[in-house]
């Protein structure tokens, strides 16, 4: 297999390989860890300079803010309905922003330069774990505003509108992360595949509206994934009459 | 080796699940609450209290546009009155001016009859005179006439 060419450019990429970190007996993946921390933090970063003088009249970053608070907000709204959406909308919001902040720092920032001992830096939802828990986190987010919401008459979804409804209904909770994990992780790590082979092969020109692609695709599943992970949430706090 | 990389054996891998898995709920978690205190929180006080203030605005200056509408009616009804009132009071001048005119002509044409029927009158009184002083003048002078002839002969 090492003879033929097309394997060349991914032994380059250094597809799963990690930069392992132990902490007690537990090993987590550091180029992950690193690359999040510095996107949370410049998200962090530009949050704290929009909110740190706000007006009535906004200005400046505050306007970005703003219009960020006001799509989320209509996303959370339309996706989880009046009653609740309020309760809801600073997890959808931190779903959208990280993944989108993640996507994009991925895709945007020159990570290649810093070199590590092992694996590479890149973005953050192009790891398997991180997509999981987020699609676990929204997993349980769903049943616990179900359940906070209606009681135990949440598993009357289960059996809504017939019982026959039941094991479709059961599969469904199984294959919601499922999808959501995999849609994200597979769509990202697509992308930088992409790049990086025609990188590897025609490093001119030709990457570039690739690249413009990528970002394209990072925000659409960053606005995918927030949309559905609303959705669910939705539709666990529905009344069904 | 690559395939060996793609679907993770022991070191490494695609599908490599470690604790990177919790500790990335967890940091997502803690996100959400710094998120919800730093962005959600405020940037929703501003937004909302700058819709309530809209709001409130917008309800006050439909309250004066309201106010102003229902002045304006009230000085058209004033303005309507006022012109209502101004013609009565030209119509009247009006009746008036022509009642006093007609009383004046009616004064003036039975003043001017009287005069001339007494004129007439005296006209008549003087021919008639004049007729008799005539008549007398002329018996007068028939006798005077006769007695000459009479004379004569």
């Amino acid at each position: 297999m090492d003879s033929l060419p097309f394997v060349l450019p991914f032994a380059e990429l250094e597809v799963g390989q990690h930069l392992y970190w132990q902490i007690g007996n537990l090993r987590i993946h550091g180029q992950v860890f690193m690359t999040s921390w510095l996107l949370i933090g410049a998200l962090l970063a530009l949050v704290v300079t929009g909110t740190k003088k706000m007006e009535r009249d906004p200005k400046g970053v505050q306007n970005l803010l703003e219009f960020l608070w006001d799509y989320i907000r209509d996303l959370a709204r339309t996706q989880i309905g009046e009653k609740v959406y309020r309760d809801w909308m600073p997890f959808i919001g931190t779903l959208f922003l990280f993944i989108f902040v993640s996507n994009w720092g991925g895709a945007l920032v020159p990570w290649r330069l810093i070199k590590l001992p092992s694996g590479e830096l890149g973005a953050p939802t192009a790891d398997i774990n991180t997509t999981v828990a987020l699609a676990l986190l929204v997993s349980l987010s769903y049943f616990y505003a179900g359940l906070s919401n209606k009681g135990l008459r949440y598993f009357e979804y289960y059996v809504h509108p017939t019982p026959i409804m039941l094991p479709f209904k059961i599969v469904e909770d199984f294959t919601k992360p499922l999808s959501l994990s995999f849609r994200l992780f597979g769509n990202i790590l697509a992308d930088e595949l992409v790049v990086a082979v025609l990188v590897f092969l025609v490093p001119l020109v030709l990457p570039v509206p690739v690249m413009f692609l990528g970002l394209f695709t990072s925000a659409i599943q960053a606005l995918i994934f927030a949309t559905l992970a609303a959705y669910y949430i939705g539709e666990a706090v529905e009344e069904h009459h | 080796m690559t395939s060996l990389l793609l679907f993770g054996a022991s070191e490494g891998g695609l599908f490599d699940f470690d604790a990177t898995l919790p500790l990335m709920a967890i940091q997502v978690v803690v996100l959400t609450f710094i998120l919800n205190a730093l962005f959600f929180k405020p940037v929703g006080r501003v937004v909302e209290e700058r819709e309530d203030y809209v709001s409130t605005s917008r309800a006050e200056a439909k309250k004066k546009l309201a106010e102003v509408e229902k002045l304006e009616l009230d000085l058209r009804n004033q303005l309507k009155a006022a012109r209502l009132d101004a013609q009565k009071v030209i119509n009247e001048a009006e009746q008036d001016s022509e009642k006093l005119y007609k009383e004046a002509l009616s004064l003036a044409t039975s003043e001017a009859n009287a005069s001339r029927e007494e004129a007439r009158r005296e006209i008549d009184s003087q021919r008639e005179n004049a007729l008799n002083q005539l008549k007398k003048e002329a018996d007068n002078l028939g006798d005077l006439i006769i007695e000459r002839l009479l004379a004569a002969k």
